[in-house]
């Protein structure tokens, strides 16, 4: 079995912590993982983007190929549309719906939705919303990463739970918890 | 004991190197390699052995110290981005010609599709061009394993080697094995007279070098990270020269109509298994990251009757980074997308952060320079190129480290009037303090700006090696003081910023303007750091 997702979003949105979680689940499932991550001029504001691949089996490339990607999991609209030719047939979209702009020429919002709705497969919410309203207002990026649980598959809530845990340990046990409620609000709202 | 650990391809370089025995890291950040010294200088065991790990001022000037550390017996590990390589090209070719004592691995991160770069420019030229082996691990675990073999490959051939990265290997996060650190090298002090490269001694380095390369080639062909496998079922079918991560896109593609795959993570090439795939096969396809360099060798290799596909014959894309599309194009095994490009979507491309002191400093900049039809802003490396898109659009050149200046004084040489240079203070330190010396000496008529944030910003916040001396080093190399100001860029000192930059201007002579004001990232991170330190406390 193979997980290949991308994580995109704009510089500063957090999708980095969303892949070192499925990353830390990863290694405590025991699977093989590759993540190609964005450093350096793109944090500026600009576009994001990370490829995280799973498998029960070994994996050659760092790249996802065109038409592959089981999941685009992002934490902005029109981020989420930048990658569709690399979804395969039967991906998800599970995405923020609230636009993040930063540039002149930002599309219309209807346009996006539009677009967005005519895709099989997808799961969108405010999701500074959600967060904000459970008090963990700097969680959403873990709300997404509950609206994608049941996708993952190859790695159970259970265990993205754990990993979640395992991460923000360091910072304190209401940081943790403030994170694990907003990734059970996630997953909620892909019910 | 063995361990498994998810580390990116710059930490498993600079893991691998701490268990090499390393003495010491010479750097300059750049990415994508920046991560591989920021790793040294977290990991417990840099500060208990007392590995040397700050940051140099320049590429050439971190070579040169690992070439010490190499004589003085302890192995050293130089890191930079492709274009460093031209910084310290004097200092590494004459490296190969004098050699070495303790090892050293020379680490290139190269950046196809320049994603944060201004060239494609290959490393493994420069591996050719010095006539040293050069490394290029395909994945994470061969990154970590590969520095030992390459310290160890090094003192025996007496020669520095390269290890050769790519974007998509220095950001990409994979699982590693790792085993146990070994000693800190320690061989004795150099004695030997092969350092002074006077012409007597360098043309006997240089025939001894010449010397060494049968045995190079031996050794890579040789090598367990060269290997060739034959589908003796396609005989007389097209063959696969898989170059560093190349091999990955290639075994992705799982090609079914192939004669066989050579991976080649060692160079110089493994001439024997090459002629032999090419015995096996109608003609080669050459998959490499980066420049042709192997596409041409193996076309001198095999003369023009033979069909050798790559970059070049437009197999593969002549420019920018592979990825598993285009090889698998290649290969004959159709990849597509299931969902057209969105209509909808635009560009979104960085931009300088909210509440940046450059900004300030563009704005003050485009205001004086509308006053003159043709003033000009000479820009240089580092966060405030983005001054050259919207909203300030202020620059017209942007090069190479250091350039804003000279570019300046070469075009005011010619008369163009204003010329005015904006360079950040690490870019100074690395290669502008030169470019000024000349412009004072030929008393110019130029504007520098050293927009000073006190750090190296757009690789992440390193340390700036001239922080808190711009001043003494302006005055030292002949600003004159009336000439010389400090402000700070804020929106309220907007009126006293435009006169300064107006007067000097009109100043016909060389004036510097260091507006400084600190990084608005390091800025938060830092304020983030002491309110958790009192938080603490609190508790």
């Amino acid at each position: 079995m193979k997980k290949d997702i991308i994580l995109s979003g704009v510089g500063g949105q957090g999708i980095l912590s969303i892949a070192t979680v499925i990353g830390e689940a990863a290694t405590i499932a025991g699977l093989h993982l590759k993540q190609a991550e964005v450093h350096g001029m793109s944090q500026r504001g600009g576009d994001v983007q990370s490829d995280l691949r799973l498998s029960t089996e070994p994996i050659a490339s760092d790249l996802i190929a065109r038409g592959q990607a089981d999941l685009i999991i992002s934490m902005e609209p029109m981020e989420a549309l930048r990658y569709l030719p690399f979804l395969a047939a039967d991906g998800a979209v599970i995405t923020s719906s609230k636009p993040f702009i930063n540039i002149p020429n930002y599309p219309e919002e209807a346009a996006l939705q539009a677009e967005l709705k005519a895709l099989p497969k997808v799961v969108q919410s405010d999701i500074d919303q959600v967060a904000a309203d459970l008090g963990a207002a700097r969680s959403s990026n873990m709300v997404l990463l509950g609206m994608a649980a049941k996708f993952l598959e190859i790695v159970s809530p259970d265990t993205l739970r754990e990993a979640i845990r395992h991460i923000f340990a360091s910072k304190g046990d209401s940081v943790v918890e403030s994170n694990i409620r907003a990734f059970n609000a996630g997953i909620e709202l892909s019910e | 004991m063995s361990q498994q650990k998810l580390l990116l391809g710059d930490e498993a370089i600079a893991l691998g190197a701490l268990h090499a025995g390393l003495g010491g890291v010479y750097a300059y950040p750049g990415t994508p390699s920046t991560e591989i010294t920021e790793f040294i200088q977290g990991n417990p065991l840099t500060r208990e052995r007392g590995i040397h790990s700050r940051w140099c001022t320049n590429e050439k000037t971190a070579m040169e110290a690992a070439l010490g550390m190499s004589y003085a017996g302890k192995r050293a590990l130089v890191c930079m981005k492709h274009v460093g390589m031209n910084v310290c090209a004097d200092a590494f070719v004459n490296s190969a010609i004098t050699g070495t004592n303790g090892g050293i691995v020379v680490l290139a991160a190269d950046d196809p599709s320049m994603h944060s770069s201004q060239n494609e420019q290959d490393s493994r030229f420069y591996g050719k061009f010095a006539m040293v082996p050069v490394f290029e691990p395909s994945n994470q675990q061969e990154a970590y394993d590969m520095m030992k073999v390459a310290f160890e490959y090094s003192e025996a051939i007496k020669e520095p080697v390269v290890m050769r990265l790519v974007t998509r290997l220095a950001h990409s996060r994979a699982s590693v094995t790792i085993g146990e650190p070994n000693a800190q090298q320690q061989l004795p002090l150099s004695t030997g007279r092969q350092w002074v490269l006077l012409p007597g001694i360098a043309k006997k380095n240089y025939a001894v070098l010449i010397d060494k390369q049968p045995g190079m080639l031996k050794a890579a062909e040789d090598s367990t990270y060269n290997s060739l496998t034959l589908y003796p079922a396609n005989k007389g079918k097209m063959g696969v020269i898989a170059c560093g991560i190349g091999y990955n896109y290639v075994t992705e593609a799982q090609p079914k109509n192939v004669s066989g795959v050579l991976k080649v993570s060692q160079y110089p090439l493994p001439e024997s298994q090459i002629r032999q795939l090419a015995a096996n096969s109608d003609s080669l396809l050459v998959v490499e990251d980066g420049q042709p360099v192997v596409e041409q060798d193996i076309k001198a290799m095999l003369g023009t009757g033979y069909v050798v596909k790559g970059r070049l014959s437009g197999d593969l894309p002549r420019t920018g980074e592979l990825n598993p599309d285009s090889v698998a194009r290649s290969l004959g095994e159709e990849t597509g997308a299931c969902f057209d490009a969105s209509k909808n979507v635009v560009g979104r491309p960085p931009a300088l952060c909210p509440g940046c002191g450059h900004r300030d400093v563009y704005n003050a900049l485009n205001k004086v320079a509308a006053e003159y039809p043709n003033a000009r802003i000479f820009g240089d490396i580092g966060c405030y190129t983005l001054g050259a898109l919207p909203p300030f659009q202020a620059l017209a050149s942007c090069v190479d480290m250091g350039a804003s200046i000279t570019m300046a004084k070469g075009a005011a040489d010619a008369g163009a009037f204003p010329c005015i240079a904006i360079i950040g203070d690490s870019t100074f330190t690395h290669s502008g303090m030169t470019g000024l010396l000349d412009a004072i000496n030929d008393h110019s008529n130029i504007t520098v700006v050293i927009s000073d944030n006190l750090t190296t910003a757009m690789t992440g916040g390193q340390d700036s090696a001239g922080t808190n001396k711009f001043e003494a080093i302006c005055r030292g190399l002949g600003v004159e003081e009336e000439h010389l100001h400090v402000v700070v860029p804020l929106p309220k000192n907007m009126d006293e910023i435009t006169r300064i930059i107006r007067d000097e201007i009109n100043y016909d002579g060389v004036s510097v303007i260091i507006p400084r004001r600190e990084c608005i990232q390091t800025l938060n991170r830092r304020m983030r750091k002491e309110r958790a330190l009192k938080e603490a406390a609190k508790k």
